[in-house]
Parts: C-alpha cells; structure tokens; sequence
C-alpha cells in the first residue's frame, strides 16, 4: 500500500462524470476540414513547412519551429492544403491565430513510419529527438515540449515519475476512458519515459472514483515495478502540486518546478502519445476528447483528429443547439468558454462541456464579502483568498503580491464555496494581470531611462572631448602665434637699424597725433560727430543681415508649406516674408552703405597720407 | 447562438449568505427555548422586537445610501444582529434602551462603516456596550428571577406590559441579582458556602443559567457541525476562560469557580454566536484561536478584577480593535513556502 499524504482544503463538487462514461472512445471520423493551429505548445510558434495546394499525407510533418522552444503539427490524415489564414483558435479571449487548413481527400495515406520497439538500443537523446519529431506537448493543458520535460538540468535527478491520472474536474472523464480502454499503451508510455528518467519510484496516481481504469492499470503494470496510488476523491487532487504533496508529502517550492525537488509528473494522454511515436513510429495526430453536458444526447469520449472543428464533434455527440447555453472547453471549475464553436481541437483539448442554463445557472449577484472565511478553508495552496480579494479589488497589488498572490493555481475552490458568490478567481486574474502590465512597463521605464542616461552619458562625453579639441587647438595656436611672435621679434631685432626712419616716422606720426588731440580738445563743441562715422560697425551689420536673411528663409520655407497645404495663415506668412524681405534689403543697404563710407574713408586717409 | 461568456469556476456551491445566516438563527433557538422556559417570556419579546428594530432600521438607512433594500434585508444579516440582542439583553429592558441598542448597531456600527462586510465592530455587541454604560440601571436591575414558565415566571401579558410601559426597573419581585453579579459582590466578604446559598444559583451552578448555556452549546456546536463556523474561536474563548480560571481562581472563597464562568451569564452566547461573527473577527485558523483566546482571558480579568459582572460585549470589542494586528502576522504558511509571510509589505514583521 502506497502511504499517501493529504492537502489542506478542496473541495467536493458534484462530479457529472458518469454522462461520458456509458459509452466507450468513438472514432470522431473525418470532418470536411481541418484546422491546424501553427501553435499549440508553449514556446514559439511553428512555421508551415507547404505551401497552399500542397498534397499531404497521413503523420506528414507540415509545420516546424524554426529555432528555439517548440515542437512540429503534422498532417492529421492525407489531403490538400487548403489555404493558410487567421482562424479562430481555443483560447480565453476569443482570438484568431494562423491556422493550416487541410482538406482530407479521404484516403488516409501514411506516410512510411519508423516503428522502434527496441527503443532502448538507442540512446536516449535520439529517442528525445523522436518524441519531439512526434509532436508531443503535455496533453494535461499545458502544452510544454515534452521532450525538454524529459530532460531536466542535470542537477535536477528525477528520483520519481508520476503519471497524473487523478482527473480531478467534475465531466472530464478523457483520461479515464483512456486508461480503461488503452491501460497497456499507458504503461508502455510509461516505462518509455522512465528508461529516458531513470527514476527511482513510479507511480499513477488515481483518484478512487475511476475502479474500472484501476482495474485495467493493475492489469496492466503487472511484473512492473509501478506502483498504482489509489487516492481520495477531492478537487483539485490532479492539480500538479497537490499530487505531487499527495504521493509523496513534498511540496514544490514557490515559484520552482516539481523537478527542484526530484519529481515528474505526466499526463496520461501524453503518455500513450510517447508509445505510439516510439513504438509505432505514429506522429501525435489525434487525442481523445470528452464530449459531455445536458445540451449533448449521446455524449462521451471520441478519437478527434487534431483539427477537428468542435462543431462536428458536438454534431457527432447530437447536440441540441438550442438547449446550449454556455460552451466550457475544460472543466467546469478552470474550463474557459467559448465564444464560437469553429474553433478545433487542439494538441491540450480534452474536454467540451455543452451546458444548458440549469446545468450551469449564471450566479446570482455578488454580494459583500463577510470575511467569513470558507474561501480560506478551500483553498488548496493556503492562501487568504480573502485578503487577496481585498487587496486586487482596492488595487493595492504590492499587498496581494506579499500574501503570495503568484502562488494561486485559479483552482476555483474559494469562488465555489463563496457564500457572497463573489467571483474571486477573477480578481485574482485581473490583479495579476495588471501586476504583469506593471512590471512589463517596470522593465521598459527601466529600459527608457538607462537608455536616456546611456545618451546623456554620451553628450556629455563628446562634449568634452570637443572641448579637449577646442584646447588643444587653442593650444596650438597659441603655440603657432608665440612662435610666429617670437620670429617677428627676431626679424624686428634683426632690421632694427635698417628702420630707424620708420621709427622717426613714427615719431612724427604721434607728434602729429597729439597735437591733433590737443586741437580737438580745444573745441569740445562738436565732439562724438566724427567717432560715429568713424566706425560703422560692419561686423554688427554683416551680422544683422544673415540674421534676416536667416529669418527670411525660414519664412518662406513655412509659407511654401503653408501654401502646401492651404492653411488659413497664408496671409499673415506673406505679410511676414514681406517684412523681412524688407529688412534683409535694409541690412543690405546699410551693410553697402558701411562699406563705401569705409572704403571713402580708407581711400581719404590714402591720400591724406 | 451566442453563449453566455463567463470566467471560471462555471459550478457553485449554493450556500449564500442568507442560508448561513438562517442556520445561524435555527441554531439559537435552543438557547432561546431555554431562556423562554427558565426565565419567562421576555428574552422572546426582545428577539421579536429587535429583530424587527433591526429591519427596520437597516431599511431605513439602506434606502438613505441609495442601496437596493430588497436585496440586502434578504441577506438576514440585521435579522441576526437583532436576534443577538435580543438573546443578550436582560428579559424585562425597557423597550427603548433595547431600540437604542439595535439602532445604534445597525446604523452607527454597521451601515454608518460602510453596511455588511465592512463593520470592524461587531454591531450587536457596539449596541449592547452602548447602552450598558448609557442606562446602567435599566441593564442591571432588569434581569428575571429564575422562575419557570409553569413555576411563578410572570405571563405573556405581564412581561410585555412591563417591557412596553418603558420604566427603567421592573416589577421588583420579578428580578433578581445575576449568578455573576451576585457572586462578584458577595465572595469579598463571605465564604463561597454563604454566598451560594442565594436563590440565584439553585441546585446546580447557576439556575436557569446552566440550561440556557447548554442550549447556546448545543446550537453552537450544530453551527461547526454544518461548517457554518470554524471550532477555532469557541475553543479559543473557552479555553483562555478556563486556563485563566484555573490560573487565578481555584480559590472559590476568592473568586468564581469555573463552573460559573462557563455555565453562568453570557459565556457560550458569547462564545459560539458572538464571537464568531466573521466580519469583525480574525480570518486565518491561528488568527482565530488568538482571537478566541483573547476574548476569553478579557472576560476573566473584567468580571473578576473589572467593574462588570458579565464582559462579553466589551472583551469582544476590545479584541476587535486587534483583529488587524492579529491577521497581519498569523497568516497561515502558503504552500510551497519555508514560512509564512507575516507583517505588512516593507516591514521587517
């Protein structure tokens, strides 16, 4: 007997599975279309590797990710590529994605397959490569590579693997049929990734309300060294960290992988997905999908080619379309709703409730939150959902983030407890929500502002390396000037007596001067007259006037535009170009004007000389 | 077709507020049929008139703050805050100082902070301190003489005659001393053999009292039962009463035996109805045991060392003053995580 461990709180609710279990896994048979999303794994997307009207055949691999995280879509049957668009795809909001439409010609040809049933002659890498090659993404929702699942950091040894057979959601009942109907490929699956792990223990964890796939897996392990953990029915047991805590009373640190403390945990979809590629050579081009709800009347489980429109398998479970109210894919309790039912099954797609409005009745109106404090009880993580409602409804998100905001897994226990009805998940999703926003903006005001400092740090650098320029020219010049003054000195010592009636010329010169002074200062009534028009200023002038022709040619470049674009203010800037006009041609005048005085001047002091 | 776009969960448990309430006022009625056969008619005419008080007045101010009425009188929620009044209060109150108890509950504690959900008092208890300090004549004299209802307890008629002519004080041969009360103020000048000789106290450990406490407990423990409240807090409450009983008062020529502590006055009202109102109690399970026990270590220390005899109404409210403070630093460890996160954000708590 497996010792099992308990997690606080969850949470019983009713659990509707029977609806999809009466009958077994249906062949969903071909719909007319199939719509391939070019992502349905986490990571990048893929890129489509055909072109429209391209022929394909069955497990062709159609898509690829060029370089980083991801893993290839191949053709789930034979056919034509249709066309290659934005279609609507699963997903919360609604939102359109590039699909791949491939139209099945009804043949279902393989393409050739490479079975390996002495998988473990090869090494493990190159089986790695083969799953990823399959296209296999954890089929739980998730939808991480498996292939780099498989491979931890080779610090992080996985001492036990465990298969999640828990289907803790009320409806879902996928994994259930599966390992009733497929218990033998389970386990295949299953001692496939435990060659590639080596662990010490594994284990398949099942909830006790599924006695027929216990029966089948017991079958099915025998002369195994797997375990079967048989445990209690309680919402959210499925959940990864409440298995892992349950099988084993280790917790996942926060904010870590179950790999930090040596546990794996798989899907079982996923693994029969490992056994058909190794085993069968068989690309993962289908999965099984629960079809179930009061709105379906034949529902139960069906082999869905990946891209098959949802609508044909509601269609296959005879949904009554005017009893559905409100179309869930997942659980109820951490299902989304659909907006439309085109949207295809995806690589994680396990579950399609079609509800009537008794099934799943809208809640009654949010009422005041009494502290009382059922939510807490709940809660499979510990939390305060209380608290954290407060803090996210009255946005003080630094306080949710201290009570470990980042730690709900939006099981949905404490909204379905609520006495207040008060839909706590969503404010849990919406404080997160705007904490990443947040943080996203955090990240680029940082990356604003360092690049701000970077381009000050720069000005400020060229800046003073111009000034160093600027010194050293000064420098240079100054240099140049003294040594030209010293030269000057030497070539004046040198001719000095050859100057000397230069030097009396000079004499008379000043003596001329003074006497000039003198005379004027005897008659100080007529002074400044002769000083003003001595220096007409030509530099100020020169100046002036391409100041003005400056202004002029701005002007005109507005008005040109202006006239351009036929604005209103074309008269004023005619007016304006007209003034300056004028002024660059009174600057002129003056700055000739100058000029001649100056060069008279010049030429009267020639010939007074 | 349009569907209808909701967020999950998609399924709910109905248990609304409403329902918790109701269970919480089917859970009285033990005590409440106790305190009717044992006592009379009275507490039954203050839990009717206070419940209908309390509708009232939360109607009233409802529609003052523009709040949809219908929606949250449904709630049931000023319906027990009357019924905790009612059981609380001593069975010939004048029926004014029981309205001015509801009202100041309703409209000051509760709708004036904010109505349901956002009180940091409890309102029953806001009202039952107010007029305990405000008419402590009318809340001291007025409590009935154990007296059965088919042994000597005054008609229907008379009770209602006694609660509506508005004197402060009741017939006086219809009233008597609490076991508390009376314990309290005899035992510092006689042995505890002379003091219970009183016919306050009877057979067992206080008349009547007894049975209306065992009622409470019956109800109460129905209440954790449905998982309507969690043990936490009554155990809290019981156990800081007894320990500190135990501590301080093994002497009972000194101080009240535990007994009386537990089966006399207000104890297992307190500790399984009042106490335990959500809204102004502690939220984590070790925040609730702190709570619990801090209301009943206050208890102790006021009816033996205070001026009160009974001291539900004002250990509670003191303890509401800490629930913050006790929620910052006992929230329970996350999963995943070393420790629990105690303290506010930024602090070294």
């Amino acid at each position: 007997m497996t010792q099992l461990w308990d997690f606080s709180g969850g949470i019983h609710p009713a659990e509707h599975k029977e609806i999809s279990t009466a009958r077994p896994i249906r062949a969903a048979g071909l719909p007319e279309r199939l719509v391939l999303p070019l992502q349905q794994h986490i990571g990048e997307p893929t890129e489509a590797l055909v072109a429209v009207g391209d022929r394909v055949l069955k497990g062709q691999k159609i898509a690829d990710v060029p370089s980083g995280t991801g893993v290839p879509v191949h053709a789930p049957t034979s056919g034509v590529i249709e066309s290659i668009a934005d279609l609507p795809v699963p997903h919360p909001s609604g939102m359109t994605d590039r699909c791949l439409v491939l139209k099945p010609d009804g043949e279902d040809r393989w393409q050739s397959r490479q079975p390996i049933p002495d998988y473990r002659s090869l090494d493990r890498d190159q089986v790695l490569q083969v799953i990823r090659d399959a296209g296999i993404a954890g089929m739980g929702g998730a939808g991480f590579p498996t292939n780099i699942k498989l491979r931890p950091p080779r610090d992080r040894k996985v001492g036990t693997l465990i298969l999640n057979g828990a289907e803790c959601e009320p409806y879902i009942t996928a994994d259930d049929m599966t390992m009733r109907e497929k218990a033998d490929r389970v386990v295949a699956g299953l001692k496939i990734m435990a060659w590639i792990l080596r662990p010490e223990r594994c284990v398949i964890g099942i909830e006790d309300n599924k006695p027929e796939a216990i029966a089948a897996l017991r079958q099915a392990i025998e002369g195994t060294q797997t375990e079967i953990a048989v445990i209690p029915t309680k919402y959210p047991s499925g959940g990864e960290k409440q298995l892992i805590q349950i099988l084993t009373g280790m917790e996942v640190p926060s904010g870590g992988i179950p790999a930090d403390i040596g546990v794996m945990c798989q899907n079982i979809g996923t693994a029969v997905a490992v056994a058909n590629a190794v085993l069968d050579g068989s690309p993962l081009i289908s999965r099984v999908v629960t079809i179930t709800g009061d709105a379906v009347r034949q529902p139960g489980n069906f082999e869905a080619l990946i891209g098959t429109p949802i609508e044909y398998l509601l269609e296959q479970a005879e949904v009554d379309q005017s009893a559905v109210s409100r179309l869930v894919l997942g659980g109820p309790m951490m299902g989304y709703t659909l907006t439309t039912e085109a949207v295809p099954v995806v690589k994680t797609t396990n579950c399609v409730i079609a509800a009537t409005a008794e099934e799943l009745p809208a809640p009654p109106p949010e009422q005041p939150c009494i502290r009382c404090g059922q939510c807490a009880e709940a809660c499979p993580m510990e939390l305060l959902p209380q608290q954290l409602f407060w803090h996210a409804k009255a946005t003080e998100f630094e306080k949710a983030e201290h009570l470990n905001l980042f730690d709900c897994i939006e099981c949905g226990a404490c909204s379905y407890v609520c006495p207040s009805s008060i839909p706590l998940v969503q404010y849990y999703r919406f404080a997160k929500g705007e904490i990443r926003i947040q943080r996203a903006e955090q990240i680029k005001a940082d990356r604003a502002r360092e690049r701000f400092e970077a381009r000050q740090a720069r000005l400020e650098r060229e800046q003073q390396e111009k000034e160093l320029r600027r010194k050293e020219r000064a420098q240079a010049a100054a240099e140049a000037q003294a040594k030209k003054a010293a030269e000057a000195e030497k070539a004046a010592e040198s001719s000095e007596a050859g100057d000397e009636r230069a030097a009396k010329a000079a004499l008379v010169e000043q003596a001329l001067a003074r006497k000039k002074a003198k005379a004027e200062a005897a008659r100080p009534e007529e002074p400044a007259q002769a000083p003003a028009e001595e220096a007409p200023d030509i530099e100020a002038l020169e100046k002036q006037l391409t100041q003005a022709r400056a202004k002029l040619e701005t002007m005109q470049g507005m008005l040109d535009e202006a006239k351009a674009q036929q604005a209103d203010n074309v008269d004023k800037l005619e007016r304006a170009v007209a003034k300056n006009h004028d002024r660059v041609q009174r600057a002129e005048a003056a700055l000739s004007e100058a000029k001649q005085s100056q060069a008279g001047q010049q030429a009267e002091s020639q010939t007074t000389q | 077709m349009a569907f209808v776009q909701q967020s999950s969960p998609h399924a709910h448990r109905a248990r609304p507020t409403s329902r918790v309430m109701m269970w919480v006022m089917i859970a009285a009625l033990p005590g409440l049929l106790a305190q009717t056969l044992f006592f009379g008619w009275g507490n039954l005419i203050n839990v009717v008139f206070c419940i209908a008080v309390a509708i009232g007045s939360e109607a009233a101010l409802l529609a003052l703050r523009k709040k949809p009425v219908g929606f949250f009188i449904r709630d049931n929620t000023a319906a027990v805050t009357g019924l905790l009044l009612g059981l609380s209060l001593p069975q010939f109150t004048p029926w004014w100082v029981s309205a001015v108890a509801v009202i100041s509950a309703i409209v000051v504690a509760k709708q004036l902070y904010g109505g349901l959900g956002s009180n940091p008092f409890n309102p029953a208890m806001v009202g039952y301190a107010l007029v305990l300090v405000s008419f402590p004549v009318a809340m001291t004299t007025n409590w009935a003489e154990p007296a059965t209802l088919w042994g000597g307890a005054p008609g229907f008629g008379d009770t209602l005659a006694a609660i509506a002519s508005g004197q402060q004080t009741a017939v006086d041969g219809w009233t008597m001393a609490t076991p508390l009360d009376e314990y309290k103020h005899k035992i510092a000048t006689h042995t505890a053999s002379e003091v219970l000789v009183h016919p306050t106290f009877g057979d067992g450990v206080a008349r009547g009292w007894e049975w209306v406490n065992a009622g409470f407990l019956a109800g109460g423990l129905l209440l954790i039962g449905l998982r309507i409240i969690s043990w936490h807090i009554p155990v809290g409450f019981l156990a800081g009463l007894a320990v500190m009983s135990l501590a301080f008062g093994s002497n009972a020529d000194l101080y009240a035996p535990l007994s009386l502590h537990m089966l006399a006055g207000g104890t297992m009202l307190g500790a399984f109805f009042i106490a335990t109102d959500p809204v102004s109690a502690a939220t984590s399970h070790q925040g609730k045991l702190i709570y619990g026990a801090g209301i009943g270590i206050l208890i102790y220390l006021i009816r033996t060392w205070g001026n009160y005899p009974d001291a539900v109404a004002f250990s509670v409210l003191l303890m509401n003053f800490a629930v913050p403070f006790i929620d910052h630093y006992t929230p329970p460890r996350t999963y995943g995580h070393h420790k629990a996160r105690r303290g506010v954000p930024g602090s070294q708590g």
